[in-house]
Formats: C-alpha cells, sequence, structure tokens
C-alpha cells in the first residue's frame, strides 16, 4: 500500500509539491534559526566565560560586591594556600588567576612628550604559564594582528584599535599609569609585543594584556590577585557541576565573618548570565512549540485545499465501497510520506546553512562601531546534534495533525446524497 | 469709597512687590559680599602648604605627605615626600594643562580632558578638584537660602549656581561661617542634580591674619568608605616663590 501511495504522489504533482515545500520551508527555518540562535547564544557564553566570568570564580566577598569597580584594594590574599585547596578539592578544573585593572596608557614621542593617551582596560592573565593554557583559551595566537605574544616581563599586548588610537605600534614603549593594590600610583614602563584583535569591538578599542607576575609587581599584589577562575579541563560548561562546587565550596566558609573570605560564584551568578542561561534553554523549546503551532495551521489549510480539490476523487471511492476509515488512513500514510519528504528536504538544507554560517558567519563589526558592550564581532549558527531532529519530528507531526484534522471531513459524506454530488 | 479701597490696595500690592524686590537683591547683595569675604581667607597670591592626605581604605588607611606651591589661580606645583612609593613624584599644573612626573619610570605625562577627573592616588579627589584654584565669585552666582547651626557655629547657606561653563560642578551649596567667613561644609552637584562629593571643613585657625580650615574631609559619594582627609600641617600665604617651580624643568630636578 505504502509504494501505491508513494506512486500516487510522484505521479499526482499537485498532491505532493505544495505540501513538501511547505514543510521543507518550515523545517528549515526552524532548524536555521535554531542553530544560528545557540551559535549567537552560545558564543556569547562561551566569550564571557573566557574572558569574563570563567565556569566558577572566587574572589573575596568584599571584592564581589563591588566587582563591577575592578576593586584590587579588596583583592584575595594568600593565594597560593587557596590554589593548594581548590586544585585538591576540583582536580578536573584548571585553576588562574586573573587581575583586571584600570589606568592610562601614555604612548611617548621621540622627545618624551605624549602622542597618544587613552584610559586602559588593563587584564593580567598568567601568560607565561606552560600549564595555565589561558593564550589557547583567549586565543591569542590567532588573534594576533602584528608582532608576537609577550615573552618576557615589561612586554605587553594591545588591542590593534587601541594601538592606532595611540599612533603606537610593535616594539614601541608605553607608560601606564594607575593605582596600586594600597591606592599608591602605579608607573610602568612596556614595550608592544603585538598588537591583537579580539573579535569584541570594546576590547580592540581599550583593552592591554600583560603577565600576571608584571601586574603582581606593578599594583603591589605580592601573594595576591583580584580573581581566580576554574575552567573545566574539558573547556565545557556544566551547569549542574558548577553549582555543587559552589555550594561544597562556600560552605566551608560560611561561619567565617571576614569580609576578605573566598566566595565561589558560577557563570550563572555573574554578569547577569543566570537568565541569559535559562533563556538559551527555553529559546529552542518555544520556536518548537512555535513551529508545531503554526505549521499545523498552515498544513491545516492546505489539508483542507487539498481535500476540496479531492473532493471529488473521495466521492467516487467512497461510491465504490470503500471505506471512509480506509481513504483516512491513506490520506495519513499520505501526510506522513509527504512529511518525512519535506522535513527530510528542509532538514538537510537548514544544515548545510548552519554549517556554511558556523564556518563564515555574519561580519557585523561595521554595525559595532561605538559598542562598549562585550560581543563578537562576528554572529555564527552552531551545529548541534539536537538540529537533525529539533524541525524534522515537528515538520512530520504539523503535516500529519494538518491532515488529520483536515481529513475529518471525510466522515461527514452521506452515503445517499453522494450519486446526487457526483451528478455535478 | 470703592475708589479709595482701590487705590488702597494698590499701594499695597506696589508695596509688596518692592519689597519682594529690594529683599531679593539684598539677599543676591549679601550672598555675592559673603563669598568675596570667603574668596579672601581661602585664596591668596601664593601659597605654600605642606599636607598630609589620609587615604581611608576598607582594608588599611594611607598617608600621603606633600608640599605644594600655588600662584595665582593658573600656576600650581606639588611635590609628594612619603610614603617611599609616593616620595618624588611631582605634579605641575599651568593654565589648563597638568603634568605628573614618575621617578619610577622618569617620565613626565600630561593629563587632560576626562583623565583629570581620574582618583589622585585612589583619594576622593580628583586632578580637576586639586587643579581648582579660581575664585568662588569668578564662577558662581550666589544666593543665600537659609541659615543653620553646624558645632555649634552659625553658618549662612550658600546656594551657588555655575556662571562659566567649564566650572567642575554645576552647582553648589556652601555653609559659610557667619563670623569668620570659611566655609564649614560643602556640597557639589552634577548637572542632574546628583550629589557628587561632600567636604567638612574643621579645626578653623587664624593663619597670617585670615581665617583657615586646617582640616577637610572629602567624600565622594559615588564611593564607599570615610572618604579622605586632608589635613594642613604647614601654611605661609603670599610668599614669594621663584619663577623655576612652576616649568616643566623642575619636575625631573
Amino acid at each position: 500500500m505504502i509504494r501505491f501511495i508513494f506512486k500516487a504522489i510522484l505521479r499526482d504533482k499537485n498532491r505532493s509539491v505544495l505540501p513538501v515545500t511547505v514543510v521543507a520551508i518550515g523545517v528549515f527555518l526552524t532548524i536555521a534559526l535554531s542553530g544560528y540562535l545557540s551559535g549567537m547564544l552560545g558564543d556569547m557564553i562561551d566569550q564571557t566565560a573566557r574572558f569574563q566570568t570563567g565556569h566558577v570564580k572566587v574572589m573575596s566577598r568584599a571584592y564581589a560586591e563591588n566587582i563591577d569597580q575592578m576593586p584590587n584594594d579588596l583583592a584575595l590574599m594568600d593565594i597560593e594556600a587557596l590554589h593548594e585547596e581548590l586544585n585538591r578539592d576540583f582536580p578536573n578544573y584548571t585553576w588562574v588567576n586573573r587581575i583586571n585593572f584600570g589606568g592610562i596608557i601614555d604612548a611617548p614621542n621621540e622627545n618624551e612628550q605624549s602622542k597618544g593617551q587613552g584610559a586602559a582596560m588593563g587584564m593580567a592573565i598568567e601568560l607565561f604559564s606552560k600549564t595555565s593554557g589561558e593564550t589557547e583559551r583567549l586565543n591569542l595566537e590567532n588573534s594576533l594582528v602584528d608582532g608576537r605574544l609577550p615573552q618576557k616581563s615589561g612586554e605587553v599586548l594591545i588591542g590593534y584599535e587601541f594601538a592606532e588610537k595611540l599612533g603606537a605600534k610593535v616594539g614601541d614603549e608605553l607608560t601606564f599609569m594607575g593605582s596600586t593594590m594600597y591606592g599608591s600610583m602605579a608607573f610602568a614602563s612596556f614595550e608592544i609585543s603585538g598588537t591583537v584583535r579580539f573579535g569584541v569591538m570594546a576590547m580592540d578599542k581599550g583593552t592591554v594584556i600583560i603577565d600576571f607576575s608584571d601586574a603582581q609587581r606593578i599594583l603591589d599584589m605580592e601573594d595576591a590577585t583580584g580573581e581566580i577562575m576554574g575552567f573545566r579541563k574539558e573547556e565545557v560548561f556544566m551547569q549542574d557541576e558548577v553549582i555543587e562546587m559552589r555550594e561544597n565550596f562556600n560552605a566551608k566558609y560560611a561561619n567565617d565573618s571576614d569580609e576578605f573570605a573566598p566566595i565561589m560564584k558560577t557563570l550563572g551568578e555573574q554578569n547577569s548570565m543566570g537568565s541569559y542561561l535559562d533563556l538559551v534553554d527555553s529559546v529552542s523549546a518555544m520556536f518548537v512549540i512555535i513551529f508545531v503551532l503554526v505549521m499545523s495551521i498552515v498544513l491545516w489549510n492546505t489539508g483542507l485545499i487539498g481535500g476540496l480539490r479531492r473532493y471529488q476523487e473521495f466521492g467516487i471511492r467512497l461510491a465504490l465501497g470503500e471505506e471512509k476509515g480506509h481513504i483516512y488512513r491513506t490520506m495519513i500514510f499520505e501526510a506522513v510520506i509527504i512529511g518525512i519528504i519535506g522535513s527530510v528536504i528542509g532538514t538537510a538544507l537548514g544544515i548545510i546553512v548552519t554549517l556554511l554560517m558556523q564556518k563564515y558567519g555574519i561580519d557585523i563589526s561595521g554595525m559595532m562601531k561605538d559598542a562598549t558592550m562585550m560581543m563578537p564581532s562576528t554572529l555564527r549558527s552552531k551545529f548541534s546534534p539536537q538540529l537533525l531532529y529539533i524541525g524534522f519530528i515537528p515538520g512530520l507531526f504539523a503535516m500529519v495533525i494538518g491532515n488529520m484534522l483536515s481529513g475529518i471531513g471525510i466522515y461527514k459524506r452521506e452515503t445517499a446524497t453522494l450519486f446526487k454530488e457526483l451528478e455535478v | 469709597m470703592i475708589l479709595t479701597l482701590k487705590i488702597f490696595k494698590m499701594k499695597y500690592i506696589i508695596a509688596i512687590f518692592f519689597t519682594i524686590i529690594f529683599a531679593l537683591q539684598l539677599s543676591a547683595q549679601d550672598a555675592t559680599e559673603i563669598l568675596e569675604k570667603v574668596d579672601d581667607n581661602m585664596n591668596s597670591e601664593t601659597s605654600i602648604t605642606k599636607s598630609d592626605m589620609i587615604i581611608y581604605g576598607r582594608r588599611n588607611s594611607r598617608t600621603v605627605t606633600s608640599v605644594g606651591y600655588a600662584e595665582g589661580k593658573n600656576k600650581s606645583f606639588s611635590e609628594y615626600l612619603a610614603p617611599a612609593r609616593e616620595k618624588g613624584t611631582k605634579m605641575l599644573k599651568l593654565e589648563d594643562n597638568l603634568w605628573i612626573y614618575s621617578p619610577s619610570t622618569d617620565r613626565t605625562i600630561q593629563l587632560s580632558g576626562h583623565m583629570l577627573k581620574q582618583s589622585v592616588m585612589g583619594s576622593d579627589l580628583s586632578y580637576e578638584d586639586m587643579m581648582e584654584n579660581r575664585k568662588l565669585t569668578e564662577m558662581y552666582d550666589s544666593e543665600v537660602i537659609g541659615e543653620e547651626l553646624i558645632d555649634g557655629r552659625n553658618t549662612w547657606v550658600l546656594q551657588l549656581t555655575a556662571k562659566v561653563v567649564d566650572a567642575s560642578y554645576e552647582s553648589r551649596k556652601i555653609w559659610v561661617d557667619t563670623e569668620r567667613y570659611v566655609p564649614l561644609r560643602e556640597e557639589l552637584f552634577a548637572k542632574s542634580g546628583q550629589l557628587l562629593k561632600k567636604t567638612e571643613l574643621k579645626e578653623v585657625k587664624k593663619i597670617d591674619g585670615r581665617w583657615y580650615p586646617t582640616k577637610m574631609n572629602y567624600k565622594d559619594m559615588l564611593k564607599d568608605g570615610k572618604g579622605t582627609d586632608f589635613v594642613v600641617l604647614e601654611i605661609e600665604f603670599d610668599t614669594e616663590i621663584p619663577a623655576y617651580i612652576f616649568s616643566k624643568a623642575a619636575l625631573k630636578k
């Protein structure tokens, strides 16, 4: 019977082309948009984790309260002991020190006069460490526009737009002026080892990266750090795992009244990321629900049109003695086959577009010239196995449900009036 | 009868009108006079001040000692004497320009624009606050809006509104000692009306014939903490200062 229905669908183009096209378009849109959304949202989460929050972050309580002000005067002390504790208790994670600091960067000319000056957003990371994985995590090697990564103390990486603004190039000297952990004036000279395109406009325009040990020296932060970030060794964020880690870690310091005692925060608890993570989870589900609803209505309508078009055919089949149930079932079988064909085509197209978008992306840097928010400047889709069924199943169901609804009309036909109708 | 009543009413209204105008004029005149006397106390042709700046942090507090030279409203020079980390750091202000010399890098950096709004050594004072030497009467229109008692002393409360475009603060409210013509409290506001800074001025002493507060607490209202104390250790008014002090060459000396 399936073979019979299949032949019928192929031979009667009017019966198949429109529903297959509608299903294929719907499935394609669901997959392409879902892949695009999870790519965009996931990119922002990954970017935020790598640059700002880690999968978890340990800070002093006072620092955590005022984190927006980069309050290094409230930094964590005795970090060697804290690292031992974190490595012992959570060996699946890599623990790295970070110091965020602000200040002024001044580029001198040959006469020692300022040729350019700007407010800098400084980031000190464990650049020289072989085990921290920070250069790979922040993708610094591939982000170099010019020069190389710092290899010794006194070298600095700078956002390429910031360097342009200062009129400075690789090899030039820069003077940093800021505040130490204790509020004293901090002055230091650096040599630019490389310029970097972070892919985040706000960072390209004002970020400098130095080694953690340099920052400790300049900012008087011996055995201290602003933040200790934890990254899962596989670099994959696991929400349930980090929540458990946070509870275990914070429970140990629950009775400590010191405002500088350490506190652990998960990615979801920082930078309003909690609601963002929930959003990511719910967006796909929302898409599928909307798709099924809209497509059911569209395909119901398509089925109704088809039903009306085939009104005479059903009448003849009923007149020839075919059971109403049989007609209804063949119609549903037809819908299943059309749904599968449409969904396969739509899924294939959707996956192709998603993979292309994942590789090439959409460059939005032109739209973000004055942006200060941390956002990737290229929007990309993200392929996940979920995309293989996220459009396929609803595409098939919508077609079948649409036809089931429209096919109910078959049962309302009266055999007694059939011949009268067929006379027309 | 009705006409007489109308004339009486008219006279009454005119009398009230002129009384209000006169009172307003008197108030404006009084406020300007008060402010001029404040300027006379707080400003001088030249001054040499040795001071301690006590910066209170949540973990600890620090005392920074410096000596400052000022001439008129456009020239000032400061050298930091202690602690060791700060020793030898110098600042020079000429007109609207500020240069900072750091002995550790042997570089002089010129600050301008919004950089001047940054905090000086983690204190509650910005470079802009440190640089401001102009007289209040040059920058603000004033009005007496009330009287209050502060630490047992009577004060006039003056509302100051900027009349120049480059004033660091759009408006100020100052409490001026009615007897000594020294401000005892000051509140500085942004254009939006937000309170940005609060200053308490205490330990008013008579130095070289003028009343002068020798202990001030500056509080940046956008920051947590107790603010920054500025204690005058020694001060000389109208002493001749050698011209080379106010030159860029003096920074590296």
